[in-house]
């Protein structure tokens, strides 16, 4: 696999000068001292093959656009440098530079210009772009009169009219409907297995967990994280609900896989399993077997309030189901140290064949995001089998009855 | 800096289409479209040519026609109308594209290009607009006709070096924009456009001629009013200062290139 992005010791600071004047004179070899110098990336090192796909999240402010800015060269790095190879086409933002008294047509060719294209080379493609954008005779009305999910077809086609080496997705395709959103992403995977590297920044886990197979974590200018998704994902949800004297650890479990836990302390989860009708504790779990997940807690500090929730999450790291006390009305009050407690969960194990974790957080209120005094990604890991249903594919067992009628 | 240009090549599509949609778009909303075109380069040339004839009768020596003193004023304007429109232009055209430059890469050299052929093509309307205005007063220069190229490269090109020159700055130092308009408007008085020099005293007449659009602004009356060859003594002072400003312009832009996305 070769190399098409190399990211070397790049930083990137904004100076600011006492005077303007000191900044023109600096360019001509005279040395100022700027007043002010923000650091918004410290020494960012990554390279990318041909044919991944990058997932780069980081909380706002965190440098992920200046980091894209300067890949797409539009920004330059105060040090260090990007080695390119091939072209970048970027979707940064929605219909960038579209203007709207031009109809689709003449901007997707003035953007493609922009792009560098000639007009040989627009003219060969333009036709495909259009049924690609599947606007029909809007293709020829004025982008004005365009709902925002048609500039985004249009702005998508333009950019990836041609197969680029790298491309990259801001967050916009969220904007597009599922039929479209499943139709850029395949053709988004197609380019893919010719070889283009896809560099995605999003703040849906799912969408990075879905399509990227490595995700890039940046926080406060510097990658704190490079790795399978999944993992990172986890740990920068951790570093969400991460607040003051809070502490995010990650355990390597005995199989490699990899558990987070977060939080500020003040309860501990304890215990937690699956539990048969018998009461036997399972890791393998028939379709439509009823099951009861146990959690005990314990605490550790007086606090007034608490809710616990769990989440079932398939092997790519999706949300299944989940849900937490609040909903049930099982809040509870006043804790007093070194109390215990046990939750009983009691439901039908109605989901598809494959294994699956659960992610078990105790939080104040009714989201992770606001004290959260513990949370453990893949607290528990366990497999669903078929042992007495019907053969069926999917995620979830749907209960079945199934008539033929002869007429 | 050779990449920048072999870069700049490669945009030349984007440039010449650009300047295509920019002219196209600013009538694409109104009903007479096209038309307007032609009526907004008309009424100006109206206005000097019908309203000043009526007041300003006097004539000028060594013309004949009783409307030498509009077609003194338009030979004037045109010129100038070139050269205000670009420097104008060019000194914001970074700062009204700022968001796109922090989005998109691609060359910023295209941007003020763009601009001078937008204001060219102004130029060629306003030019033919005025032709025909001219046949109805009477007056066909046309035999020094061929000498208008060189007055219009000359005129773009100061206009180019000094716009890309201050309009780099003006990203850094905003006041140097407020500060060109203000100074435009003595500059269209200092250039003999609406007077002649020689109502000056001569000392002053001499002060006129550090003007490097002084002699420009001559040399498109020779053509346009008196009919004749621009006097080549009052065009090597502009070509210098043209020549000067451009290679500044270049330098500074080079050096501010990659910086101006971060104030931006």
């Amino acid at each position: 696999m070769n190399k098409v992005l190399e990211v070397k010791n790049v930083s990137k600071s904004f100076k600011e000068y006492a005077s303007e004047w000191a900044r023109i004179f600096s360019w001509f070899g005279f040395n100022f001292n700027p007043k002010e110098e923000h650091h918004i990336l410290k020494n960012i090192n990554f390279s990318i093959n041909s044919g991944e796909a990058i997932g780069i999240v980081g909380q706002n402010g965190a440098g992920k656009s200046t980091l894209l800015k300067i890949i797409t060269g539009t920004l330059k790095a105060s040090e260090g440098t990007i080695q390119v190879n091939g072209r970048i086409s970027a979707i940064l933002e929605l219909g960038m530079g579209f203007n709207p008294d031009l109809t689709g047509r003449q901007n997707s060719y003035h953007s493609m210009g922009m792009m560098g294209y000639t007009i040989e080379q627009i003219d060969a493609v333009i036709n495909d772009l259009e049924a690609f954008a599947e606007i029909d005779e809007y293709f020829d009305q004025p982008v004005r009169t365009y709902s925002s999910g048609m500039q985004l077809r249009v702005a998508f086609g333009v950019v990836t009219a041609y197969r680029p080496e790298i491309l990259i997705v801001d967050e916009a395709l969220s904007v597009g409907d599922a039929y479209f959103q499943h139709k850029s992403l395949n053709r988004v995977r197609e380019f893919q297995k010719q070889g283009t590297t896809l560099l995605l920044v999003s703040h849906d886990r799912g969408a990075i967990q879905a399509i990227c197979d490595r995700a890039i974590l940046l926080e406060k200018g510097a990658v704190i994280k490079d790795g399978n998704p999944e993992e990172v994902m986890d740990f920068y949800n951790a570093l969400i609900a991460e607040k003051e004297n809070s502490t995010v650890k990650q355990v390597v479990k005995e199989d490699g896989d990899i558990q987070t836990i977060s939080g500020t302390g003040e309860v501990q989860i304890e215990d937690i399993g699956l539990f048969s009708e018998k009461g036997k504790k399972v890791d393998y779990i028939s379709v439509g077997e009823s099951i009861q997940l146990k959690v005990k807690i314990k605490v550790n500090q007086d606090i007034e309030q608490m809710v616990l929730g769990y989440v079932i999450k398939d092997r790519l790291g999706q949300d299944i189901f989940g849900t937490n006390t609040h909903h049930y009305n099982k809040i509870l009050e006043n804790l007093k140290k070194d109390d215990t407690f046990e939750f009983i969960f009691s439901f039908c194990m109605n989901l598809g064949i494959g294994s699956y974790s659960i992610a078990v957080a105790v939080h104040a209120n009714d989201t992770h995001l606001s004290g959260n005094y513990e949370w453990r990604d893949k607290a528990l890991i366990f497999n669903v089998i078929n042992t007495s249903k019907e053969a069926f594919v999917g995620s979830s067992w749907i209960e079945q009855k199934v008539e033929v009628i002869h007429v | 800096m050779k990449n920048m240009f072999i870069r700049l090549w490669a945009y030349r599509y984007f440039i010449l289409s650009s300047i295509k949609t920019e002219f196209t778009a600013r009538f694409i909303r109104s009903k007479l479209g096209g038309l307007w075109i032609i009526i907004h380069p008309l009424a100006q040339v109206l206005v000097y040519a019908l309203i000043l004839s009526q007041i300003m009768t006097a004539k000028l020596p060594g013309v004949d026609s009783t409307y030498s003193y509009p077609i003194y004023i338009l030979s004037g304007i045109i010129g100038w109308t070139l050269f205000s429109e670009i420097v104008n232009k060019s000194l914001n055209v970074f700062i009204v594209n700022g968001n796109l430059l922090k989005k998109m890469s691609f060359p910023k050299l295209a941007l003020p290009l763009i601009v001078m052929g937008g204001a060219f093509l102004n130029f060629i309307l306003f030019f033919i607009i005025m032709f025909i205005v001219f046949g109805f007063l009477g007056h066909l220069p046309y035999h020094a006709l061929h000498w208008l190229p060189l007055l219009v490269l000359l005129t773009v090109s100061l206009a180019m070096g000094l716009g890309l020159f201050l309009g780099t700055l003006n990203v850094f130092i905003r006041d140097i924009g407020q500060m060109m308009e203000v100074v435009l408007n003595f500059w269209f008085w200092l250039t003999p456009i609406v007077y002649m020099p020689n109502i000056l005293p001569e000392n002053y007449q001499e002060l006129l001629m550090l003007n490097p659009l002084t002699g420009i602004v001559m040399g498109y009356q020779n053509v346009l009013l008196y009919d004749k060859a621009p006097d080549f003594n009052l065009l090597m002072y502009p070509t210098i200062i043209a020549l000067i400003s451009l290679s500044l312009a270049i330098i500074i832009f080079y050096k501010a290139r990659e910086e101006m996305t971060d104030v931006l």
